[in-house]
């Protein structure tokens, strides 16, 4: 965690802060590569060793073959030449909070889609999960840390510190009319209203259900058990209309421009399946250092059907977004996925396999389910592959082409992760990892498939 | 083939359960089970060997899903080549998002039927089949397990089956 505070402070000292500063960068990359790819006719110049892939207009690659040679760029060229670096420059001030943004919402998705499960396990009364329910509850703990820190970073945007919501920045609102006629639903004040709104409705329903479920382990009758049955279930029905809207309002407006019906759908059954991974290795994780006794081969089978099931619905949203648009080919909703295509072919495509190819292959066999390390295998997968599709849902609005998965992503992972499991591991400290009281708890126990 | 067996019943599925381990550990051979509903796990408790039934289903898959892909590649493009959504490109791969659908639900098709099919036929079930089942109250809501008398004392027999809790107990001979 240390280590990825450093980085992150280090990636944000190496952004670049001027148009200066971006030129000599590019300039340095471009000299060594810029004469092999003179003869192709191809837009698409690949370059550096770093998996960077740049898309650059014609004018663009012109100019840096003019500057390959001679080493300078003058007259005419060198105003295209700056606004192009500037854009670029633009990005490349993005990207670290980019990358901050996007590790604080993989964590924080991964608290609030434990949360939703657990909260299914009251309202279905389920009788086979309650002896994860510590565990659960211990990984929602992180709900109020990983809330406030995603929090504060759409403050920061909307106090300017970033640009990485466009519609935030008045300038651009007072050229582009689709945005002038959003104006009443994105703007700053109302957009992290609703942000208090989902996250202070989120953290008091799990603070309320938390407290409860402590205090079941004393009480002598089922009264708490059923106000938690309630609570559940109202969370639910909160939960599945903030959750679409914080879908729209803290992704799906990075591209002000573009809207899909099913994207809370979308992103929420990739915060649940990242979820539903997080019980199943902590479980595993508990279990082999002897703490969790109680759990048998049973529930890890029974979480890892559901790593199974969820992968699919994933990708069944993931391809009833992309076939309808693919299908009817409207200009203004297929950029959305040329530019992932083309500027994030290794990634988009790549997401596919890990959070669909791979689970499914590796799960279907009912007794792979049983085999732990097979399961802890498929969710360090899943788990990459949904940190992934996060990565790919914000970056191309943020960064563009100029990706690449550095310093600040990889210390970004680091620091959250570091702190999600500090939080996490802090809070299963506090309560028996057995709940007591609850109805379930004998059957949970002798749960056998 | 003179063997002598026990049909022994029972009203309760955890009831069946209990016996069924308490039988297999007294070293007694069940026959056959016959209920009215699937009881989960009782294949386990039996010592009946794992069912690869899972295996043909998700090969009857594969074959679905060539059978969909060859099948709209040749509807679509080879033998009349259709504009599909504006999208004139003649290719497979290229109009493959529209197929995935049709494969999908072939895939589906092919892994349900023919392992319905399948299991038909390995349960020795087809239509107009004379019923197998000796006592036609286990199609309502009664258990009879087939126990194999073997070599074992009859009446020793039948007094542990009541301990089990089977209520009811009847002695065929097939001579």
């Amino acid at each position: 965690m240390i280590v990825g505070a450093i980085g992150l402070i280090y990636g944000f000292i190496a952004a670049p802060e001027t148009v200066e500063d971006v030129k000599e960068m590019m300039a340095s990359e471009h000299h060594g590569e810029g004469h092999a790819d003179e003869s192709t006719t191809n837009i698409n110049v690949e370059q550096l060793p770093g998996n960077e892939v740049e898309v650059e207009n014609i004018e663009g690659y012109e100019s840096e073959v003019a500057e390959g040679e001679h080493g300078e760029a003058h007259g005419a060229e060198a105003s295209h030449e700056d606004e192009h670096y500037e854009h670029v420059l633009h990005q490349l001030q993005n990207k670290p909070w980019a990358a901050l943004y996007v590790a604080a919402f993989f964590f924080f998705m991964i608290s609030l889609g434990v949360l939703a499960f657990y909260a299914i396990q009251y309202a279905a009364q389920a009788g086979w999960s309650p002896v994860l329910f510590r565990v659960m509850e211990a990984i929602t703990a992180y709900l109020l840390p990983g809330g406030l820190i995603v929090f504060v970073i759409l403050a920061l945007s909307g106090l300017h510190l970033n640009h990485l919501f466009i519609w935030m920045d008045p300038e651009v609102v007072a050229h582009d009319e689709i945005i002038q006629n959003k104006t009443a639903y994105l703007n700053v004040p109302f957009f992290l209203i609703r942000a208090a709104i989902y996250l202070g409705g989120w953290v008091l329903f799990r603070h309320l259900l938390r407290k409860n479920s402590i205090k079941m382990d004393d009480a002598t009758d089922n009264s708490i058990f059923k106000k938690n049955f309630k609570l559940a279930a109202g969370f639910l029905v909160f939960f599945i209309v903030t959750e679409s809207m914080m879908s729209w309002d803290w992704i799906m407006s990075l591209d002000p421009h573009w809207f899909s019906t099913l994207f809370g759908w979308f992103v929420f059954a990739s915060l649940f399946v990242s979820g539903i991974t997080t019980i199943a290795l902590m479980t595993i994780y508990l279990k082999s250092r002897g703490y969790l006794e109680f759990v048998n081969d049973s529930h890890i089978h029974d979480l890892a059907k559901f790593m199974f099931g969820i992968s699919i619905f994933w990708t069944y949203l993931w391809f009833s977004q992309f076939m309808l648009i693919w299908y009817s080919n409207i200009p203004e909703e297929v950029v959305y996925f040329i530019t992932r295509m083309e500027d994030y072919p290794i990634l988009f495509w790549g997401m596919i396999v890990t959070n669909f190819i791979f689970p499914v292959l590796l799960l279907m066999n009912s007794d792979y389910k049983r085999v732990n390390w097979f399961v802890v295998m498929t969710g360090i997968v899943i788990l990459t592959g949904h940190y992934l599709n996060v990565y790919v849902l914000v970056m191309p609005a943020t960064v563009g082409e100029s990706w690449f998965i550095g310093i600040p992503e990889i210390s970004g992972v680091l620091l959250f992760g570091g702190l999600f499991l500090f939080v996490v591991f802090n809070s299963l400290t506090k309560a028996p990892l057995l709940v007591k009281g609850n109805p379930f708890i004998k059957e949970s126990k002798h749960y056998h498939y | 083939m003179a063997s002598k067996v026990l049909h022994a019943i029972y009203r309760d599925d955890d009831l069946l359960m209990q016996a069924v381990k308490q039988i297999r550990e007294a070293r007694y051979h069940i026959g056959e089970i016959y209920c009215p509903f699937p009881v989960h796990g009782l294949d386990k408790a039996m010592g009946l060997a794992p069912t690869r039934l899972a295996i043909t289903s998700f090969l009857y898959g594969l074959v679905g899903l060539s059978v969909a892909i060859a099948m709209m590649n040749f509807i679509m493009i080879e033998d009349w080549p259709q504009d599909i959504g504006g999208k004139p490109s003649f290719s497979f791969l290229q109009n493959m998002p529209a197929f995935v659908p049709i494969m999908f639900e072939l895939t589906v098709f092919f892994a349900a039927h023919l392992m319905v099919i399948t299991f038909y036929m390995r349960s020795k079930l087809w239509p107009f089949k004379k019923a197998e089942n000796p006592d036609v109250r286990t199609t309502d809501d009664v258990f009879l397990m087939e126990v194999d008398v073997a070599g074992h004392n009859v009446d020793d027999l039948t007094n542990f089956l009541y301990e089990t809790g089977a209520s009811e107990i009847k002695l065929i001979d097939n001579k």
